[in-house]
C-alpha cells in the first residue's frame, strides 16, 4: 500500500512542540472512524503513525495533530501550507462509540493523548442525544503544553458536558488544578454503572487510571485504552506493534482491557 | 522403461540421471531453478544450471550451536538435511525496494515498484519447509492486506518437495507434526533411494503441473518394492527423531507460555543469549521487517526500502522515550512466545516447524525445545 500525496491546505500551531495539519483529502472525503490513524510520509525522511484528529462528520479536512518528537515528525513540523505529504490509511480498530451510545462516556486522556479522542468529543457532540453525559479528564505538563485551548473552553462552557483538567506543574498565575489527572476521576460527575471509559495515554497513566475506575465501580469490560508499540507497516506484516496476540495497526490501537488485563502491568511487554 | 510422455500420475521412479533432466525442463519453461549446492563448508539454497551443482555424498552433523559437513559412504544427492538458508530468502526477500519518490514543482511524486513475476522452481525442498511456506502464505497473503512482494514470487512457484531419508541432530519435526514425509504443498515429491548399483528416486505428483513435468521426463511404472524402500527410508528418519531426547511436547503450549510470562526460565536463559537475532534470520517463518528511508544527494529523489528485522534487537520495540523491550530477557520471551504461542491466536497454526535451525545456528547451542521442558518443569537443573 503506498502513501497517496496530500496537499497541506493549513498549519496552525498548538504548543511549542505540537502542530496541526489540515489535508484536502484527494478522494474528496476523508472517511474514518473516531479512533483510526493514518501513515503520514515526509520525503525522503520516513512515515509516523498518527491519528486522526478531526471531525468524522466534515470529511471534507483531513486533520491530524503531531508532536514533534524525533527524526519524521521534526521534519513534519517544517512543511508549510502548499506542501505535500504521503498519507496511508486509515487504519486500527476505533474508540467505541456505537456501544457508548445511550451511556456517559468518560475520556480520560494526557497530553498528545487528546488528539486521538478529539473526533469522539465531536461525534457525541452532534449526536447529542443519543449519549448521556460527556466527561472529560485532561491533563498537561504544564499550563503551556495544553492543546486545543479555545476549543476546550467552549467544550467546557455547555451545560452539558462535565470538563475538568490538571498539569504537572504550573506558575504562580496559574489558578486551575495541579497534580496528575487520575485525582480528577474520584470527584468526577458520571454513573459508572452505565459509562464507557476511554483512556489514552502513557501506560502508567492508564494504568492509575483503570485503578479508579474500579474504584469507582467500572467493570474492565467497559473500559477501553489505546496502546501504543513502535509501528512500521500498520499492515500486519512488520511484526512490529504486537501486544501479546494483537497487532495494534488492526486488533488495536483501542484494545477493551479485560481483554488485555494479563498483559497490562506486565514489564516490557 | 516407459517413455517420455506416456505416464502422467501415481507413483513413478525415475534413474538419479533423470533429476539433470527435470532441472532442464523447469529451466526450459522459463523458471529460475533454486536448489541446495555447498557454500563456505555449508549447504544453501542457490540458482543451479544441472545436476552437478548438487551437493553429492554429503551429510552434515548439526548439533546446539553446531554444524558440519560430512562425507556419506553413498553418492546421495539429498543426504542432508536443512541449513542455514531457508527459502524465505526468495520468496520474502531480505531487502526489497517498495517505492522512489520524487519532489517535483507540483509536489511529492510516489513511483510504485513494479513487482516482476517471478518463476522460481525449488529443487530439494524438505517437509518442515513446505510447512514453513504454508505459514508464511497466511501470514503475507491471507490477511486483509496481501503482500505484493511475496504474491508476486509465491504465485508461480514449482516446488520438488524430497522427503527425508535422514534426521538432522537437531530436528525434531514429528514433535510439530510437520514431516518428514511431504504431505502437502508440492508440484512433485521425491524419494531418494541411493541405491549404488542402481540410484533412483521415487516420484509422486502433487499437482496436474507436476504430473505434466513429469510426463516430460523418462520414467517407469514404481513396484512394490520401490515403494516398500522409500517407506523404509522416511520410517528411518522418523525413528532417528523418536530416538532424539530433542522433542517438543506441544500440548497445551500456548497456555504454558501465556501463563508462565513471569517464569524464572526467561532470566537464565537471557544469561545465556546474545541477542545476535541469528535464529529469527535463519528461521523459515520469522517474518519481522522494518523500513529505512533515503534520499540522494540532490534531495530531489528518496526511496524506501524494507529489509528483514529482528524482535532480538533493541530498535525492534523503539518507541519515543525508550524501548519497550530493553532487557534479553524479553525480547528472548518475546521471541518464543509468539513462536509457539501468540502466532497461534494470530494465524491459527505454530510459528515452528521443527526444522531445527535455531538450535544450530545459535552461537551458544540454546535449544528452543529445551527452554520448553524447563518452563514445563520437566529440567530441574542444579539444586544445590
Ligand atoms: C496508533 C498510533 C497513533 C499515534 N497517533 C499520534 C498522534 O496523533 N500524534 C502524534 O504526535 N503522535 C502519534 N503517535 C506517535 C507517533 O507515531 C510517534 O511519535 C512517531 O512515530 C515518532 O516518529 P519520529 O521519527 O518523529 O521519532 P523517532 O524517535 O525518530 O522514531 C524512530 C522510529 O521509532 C518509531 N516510533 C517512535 N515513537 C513511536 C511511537 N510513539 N509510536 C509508534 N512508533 C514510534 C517509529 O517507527 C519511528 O519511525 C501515534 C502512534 C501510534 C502507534
Ligand atoms: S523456531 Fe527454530 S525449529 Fe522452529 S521453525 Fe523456526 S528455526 Fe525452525
Ligand atoms: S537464542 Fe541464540 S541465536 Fe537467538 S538471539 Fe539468542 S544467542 Fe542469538
Amino acid at each position: 500500500m503506498l502513501p497517496v500525496p496530500h496537499r497541506i491546505e493549513r498549519v496552525r500551531r498548538e504548543t511549542r512542540d505540537t502542530f496541526t495539519l489540515e489535508l484536502a483529502p484527494v478522494s474528496g472525503a476523508a472517511i474514518f472512524s473516531p479512533g483510526q490513524f493514518n501513515m503520514l510520509y515526509v520525503f525522503g525522511a520516513g512515515e509516523s503513525a498518527i491519528s486522526i484528529s478531526g471531525h468524522p462528520g466534515r470529511p471534507e479536512k483531513l486533520v491530524h495533530t503531531v508532536r514533534a518528537v524525533g527524526v519524521v515528525t521534526r521534519a513534519m513540523r517544517k512543511l508549510k501550507r502548499g506542501d505535500s505529504i504521503g498519507v496511508r490509511g486509515p487504519f486500527g480498530a476505533p474508540w467505541p462509540v456505537d456501544l457508548s451510545e445511550g451511556r456517559d462516556v468518560v475520556l480520560v486522556t494526557g497530553g498528545i493523548g487528546l488528539a486521538p479522542l478529539r473526533p469522539v468529543i465531536y461525534h457525541v457532540l452532534a449526536n447529542r442525544n443519543k449519549y448521556g453525559k460527556l466527561v472529560l479528564l485532561y491533563g498537561a505538563r504544564t499550563p503551556a503544553d495544553r492543546l486545543y485551548t479555545r476549543e476546550f473552553e467552549r467544550w467546557r462552557r455547555r451545560p452539558d458536558t462535565y470538563i475538568d483538567s490538571t498539569v504537572d506543574a504550573a506558575g504562580r498565575d496559574w489558578t486551575g488544578n495541579v497534580g496528575v489527572v487520575t485525582r480528577l476521576i474520584p470527584r468526577a460527575d458520571f454513573d459508572a454503572a452505565n459509562a464507557i471509559v476511554m483512556i489514552c495515554g502513557p501506560e502508567i497513566m492508564m494504568r492509575y487510571t483503570v485503578a479508579e475506575m474500579q474504584k469507582r465501580g467500572v467493570s474492565l469490560d467497559r473500559i477501553f485504552v489505546s496502546m501504543e508499540r513502535n509501528m512500521k507497516c500498520a499492515v500486519v506484516a512488520c511484526g512490529h506493534c504486537q501486544y501479546g496476540p494483537h497487532f495494534l495497526c488492526s486488533d488495536g490501537p483501542v484494545l477493551r482491557f479485560d481483554r488485555i488485563a494479563g498483559l497490562f502491568g506486565k514489564r516490557e511487554i | 522403461m516407459k517413455s517420455a510422455g506416456d505416464r502422467n500420475a501415481g507413483l513413478s521412479i525415475i534413474e538419479r540421471e533423470e533429476l539433470g533432466t527435470l532441472i532442464d525442463v523447469l529451466g526450459a519453461r522459463g523458471y529460475q531453478v533454486i536448489g541446495p549446492v555447498v557454500s563456505d563448508g555449508a549447504i544453501v539454497y542457490d540458482r543451479i544450471a544441472s545436476l552437478a551443482d548438487l551437493p553429492e555424498g554429503l551429510t552434515d552433523e548439526q548439533d546446539g550451536g553446531r554444524y558440519r559437513l560430512k562425507q556419506r559412504d553413498d553418492r546421495a544427492l539429498f543426504g542432508y538435511v536443512v541449513g542455514p538458508h531457508s527459502w524465505k530468502k526468495y520468496l520474502h526477500p531480505p531487502r526489497i525496494r517498495l517505492f522512489r519518490a520524487e519532489c517535483a514543482e507540483n509536489g511529492l511524486r510516489i513511483i510504485d515498484e513494479e513487482q516482476p513475476q517471478e518463476k522460481f522452481a525449488f529443487i530439494g525442498a524438505r517437509s518442515c519447509e513446505l510447512h514453513a511456506i504454508a505459514i508464511q502464505d497466511r501470514v503475507l497473503l491471507d490477511g486483509v492486506y496481501p503482500d505484493a512482494v511475496y504474491r508476486a514470487r509465491r504465485e508461480n512457484l514449482f516446488v520438488v518437495a524430497v522427503n527425508c531419508g535422514t534426521a538432522g541432530g537437531t530436528c525434531f519435526c514429528t514433535s510439530m507434526n510437520t514431516g518428514p514425509k511431504a504431505t502437502t504443498g508440492y508440484d512433485l515429491a521425491l524419494t531418494e533411494i541411493p541405491d549404488p548399483d542402481n540410484h533412483r528416486f521415487l516420484v509422486e505428483p502433487g499437482t496436474a503441473l507436476g504430473a505434466e513435468i513429469l510426463g516430460a521426463l523418462s520414467s517407469r511404472e514404481a513396484t512394490p518394492d520401490d515403494e516398500t524402500i522409500a517407506e523404509q527410508s522416511i520410517a528411518r528418519a522418523v525413528e532417528q527423531m523418536e530416538n532424539n531426547t530433542r522433542r517438543m511436547d506441544a500440548t497445551g503450549i500456548r497456555e504454558l507460555l501465556l501463563d508462565n510470562l513471569e517464569h524464572a526460565r526467561w532470566d537464565d536463559v537471557a544469561q545465556r543469549c546474545l541477542t545476535c537475532a541469528n535464529c529469527t534470520m535463519v528461521c523459515p517463518t520469522c517474518f519481522c521487517t522494518t523500513v529505512e528511508d533515503t534520499t540522494d544527494l540532490t534531495g530531489d529523489h528518496a526511496e524506501r526500502w524494507r529489509r528483514w528485522d529482528s524482535c532480538f534487537t533493541q530498535d525492534f520495540s523503539y518507541i519515543h522515550g525508550g524501548s519497550v523491550r530493553v532487557s534479553p530477557m524479553s525480547r528472548y520471551r518475546q521471541w518464543m512466545t509468539h513462536k509457539l504461542a501468540t502466532w497461534i491466536d494470530q494465524f491459527g497454526v505454530s510459528g515452528c516447524v521443527g526444522c531445527g535451525r535455531c538450535i544450530t545456528w545459535c552461537p551458544v547451542g540454546i535449544d528452543i525445545t529445551e527452554e520448553i521442558r524447563a518452563i514445563r518443569g520437566q529440567i530441574n537443573g542444579c539444586k544445590a
